[in-house]
């Protein structure tokens, strides 16, 4: 196969046991060059697990994975040499200027001479710090300390970025413009890798891998799981007094599950159009007129909680909430 | 949503300046018995400052703060019975157990032994913790030590929680929970204030004040914000938005294009009107869109484009 066109990364079957804990158990997956991949799940599903079995730093149990072709177990340290990795602490020295940073990441990847001034330059313009290139990274707002993080990550031309819960404690404009210096990279062909809980990180993924208990339970693009996962449509309803359309409304035929959602109740249910015909009669009968139904799309995190409980229970667990 | 005759929270023109910076410029809100309000901004807008005012931790320059009645900036002290403060860490024993943290905090609080046992136990089993009575606060995991920083904060029972960006860190699963127990405490009639810089959260509340600069810029419902944001945000769901973004760029009417992991969200003055000016410019690609259709802003979107008029206009 053209190396070029290879995946970036390949997981094959890939098990993790801590003593009798199983912390990954047969992951399979594929990252195609130039793509994000999100991973999803709950704390302790495994997520920080795989990272460190892909950046080389933990032996798998079973299975194998390689990075940029190249076997995380038989050649670790190549795969490092490869890799970028940004950690949601960003990692960087407050007491250096932005400069010195740069500088001890190009010592720490082996870059030097002429090739690390002109990254340098590259990860000030990036970073938008042009003109701070020698204020103390203490002084910077989170925004900035996080593109400059992402500038140290990238000095030695990774192939593939590691992202590690990258926007923790970033303000909302300072996030998207992140996004877009993610998407640039992702563009010229380096795969990305996030781990996150932040829905909102997760929309800018191009794919998504949900993790629990150690496995791999979805994969698909953030608009078709969202689609297709909840295992149901969704309702929002509208009153004045929402304890007891709560209480109420469980009993309601065809609403499997609801839970509140800032000034309204949130409705799974089979069928929209049905019970959105007939739950404010219902609710007017027994005493609590005048509420209000519209059918809304699920959310991401509406398929969050969905796949993770219902990977955990016997039957279908409830996503309304 | 009943308004209590005084509010449970008034604040009025709050202020406070650290050197030359106005970190808080003339702040005023209230909140009802019962509201859930959350403060969102950008950093550096002055949540936390505002926070620990309300709180008593800091005092302000100028203005008031009356919680339940109480002047906050007079009597500190008497206002603390009223209010709890969970800041972003709380200050948990991780050498103690769960049990033990929060017999801590009920006797710093000084309730009465069988008053905070009964809350106690009705807290955690609301929040799935009563199996890990006797497990270290060290051992527990970042949703459960919020839940556990909760019960603590509340054991003395007190008619307004102040909650500083309450979830960070927590997954989508614990965070429900959370927010479960924040709606059962609206519930009994406890007023919250939450700062928080994600949208998920802000979606949550019952009003919202959006701060910038120290100052509050627009208050109102989640869906009362979202009606604020001129025009509308459309999708395009594509799998190459990023050969679709210079075209839609350069379109009539649009004002803003956010590229997202499988299109792009398109800020535009009318759907009604671009919606089939992008279908048709898209066609003239030949690149696939499978969706051109319009979806409801989140709080994020009207954040940042009333954030960035108020830039255009200063």
């Amino acid at each position: 196969m053209d190396p070029a066109r290879a995946p970036s990364i390949v997981v094959d079957g890939l098990s993790k046991r801590f003593g009798s804990f199983s912390a990954l158990h047969d992951v399979s997956f594929n990252v195609e060059r130039g793509e994000i991949m999100g991973f999803l799940g709950p704390n302790g599903a495994g997520k920080s697990t795989l990272i460190r079995v892909l950046c080389g730093l933990l032996r798998p149990s079973d299975g194998r994975a390689t990075v940029a072709g190249i076997d995380v177990v038989e050649d670790p340290e190549a795969v490092r040499r490869r890799i970028g990795y940004m950690s949601q602490r960003f990692s960087l020295y407050n007491d250096l200027s932005v400069v010195e940073n740069l500088r001890f990441f190009g010592g720490i990847y082996g870059v030097a001479g002429r090739p690390l001034d002109e990254r340098i330059q590259f990860a000030v313009e990036m970073a938008g710090l042009k003109g701070r290139e020698s204020d103390l990274v203490a002084t910077l707002a989170g925004g900035w300390k996080q593109r400059l993080a992402l500038g140290c990550a990238i000095l030695h031309q990774p192939a593939t970025l590691f992202l590690d819960e990258p926007t923790s404690g970033v303000d909302p404009s300072s996030r998207r413009r992140f996004w877009n210096l993610i998407h640039e990279l992702s563009a010229d062909g380096v795969s990305v890798l996030v781990s996150t809980h932040y829905m909102d990180e997760a929309e800018y993924c191009t794919r998504i891998a949900l993790i629990a208990d150690g496995r791999l339970i979805a994969l698909g693009t953030p608009h078709d799981l969202k689609r297709r996962s909840i295992g149901g449509e969704l309702l929002e309803l509208a009153c004045g007094d929402i304890g007891s359309a709560l209480d109420l409304v469980v009993a309601v035929p065809g609403v499997r599950d609801a839970a509140v959602y800032g000034n309204a109740l949130h409705l799974l249910v089979d069928d929209a159009e049905g019970v959105a015909a007939t739950v404010c009669g219902w609710l007017a009968g027994h005493g609590l007129p005048g509420a209000t139904v519209r059918r809304i799309a699920p959310s991401m995190e509406d398929m969050f909680v969905y796949l993770v409980r219902a990977s955990r229970a016997p039957q279908p667990a409830g996503v309304a909430a | 949503m009943a308004v209590a005759a005084e509010a449970a929270i008034d604040v009025r023109d709050l202020s406070k300046r650290f050197g030359r910076l106005a970190a808080v410029d003339g702040v005023s809100f209230s909140v009802a018995q019962g509201e859930i309000f959350g403060l969102v901004g950008p950093d550096g807008a002055g949540k936390t400052t505002s926070m620990r005012m309300l709180a008593s931790v800091m005092r302000p320059d100028a203005g008031s703060i009356r919680v339940d009645g109480v002047d906050v900036v007079a009597d500190p002290d008497l206002a603390k019975r009223h209010v709890s403060y969970m800041p972003q860490r709380f200050g948990l024993y991780d050498d103690l157990t769960v049990d033990e943290n929060i017999r801590f905090y009920a006797e710093l609080f000084e309730v009465p032994g069988r008053a905070w046992r009964e809350r106690a136990q009705r807290l955690l089993a609301a929040s799935g913790m009563t199996p890990f009575g006797k497990r270290l606060a060290g051992q527990l995991s970042g949703g459960m030590k919020q839940k556990l920083g909760l019960t603590c904060a509340l054991v003395h029972a007190p008619r307004v929680l102040l909650l500083d960006e309450p979830t960070t860190g927590v997954d989508p699963v614990s965070r429900r929970e959370f927010w479960q127990i924040l709606y059962s405490l609206r519930a009994d009639g406890v007023s919250m204030v939450i700062s928080t810089a994600y949208l998920d959260e802000a979606e949550r509340c019952d009003r919202l004040a959006l701060l910038n600069r120290g100052r509050v810029m627009y208050c109102d419902t989640p869906a009362g914000l979202k009606r604020k944001l001129p025009g509308a945000i459309v999708h395009i769901a594509s799998n190459r938005p990023r050969e679709l973004l210079e075209i839609v760029r350069g379109q009539d009417g649009v004002d803003g294009v956010l590229l997202v992991g499988d299109g792009l969200h398109v800020h535009v003055d009318s759907a009604a009107r671009r919606i089939p000016e992008l279908t048709k410019a898209i066609a003239q690609t030949g690149v696939e869109a499978s969706e051109v259709t319009t979806i409801e802003p989140n709080i994020e979107d009207v954040f940042v484009v009333l954030l960035e008029q108020q830039q255009r206009a200063a």
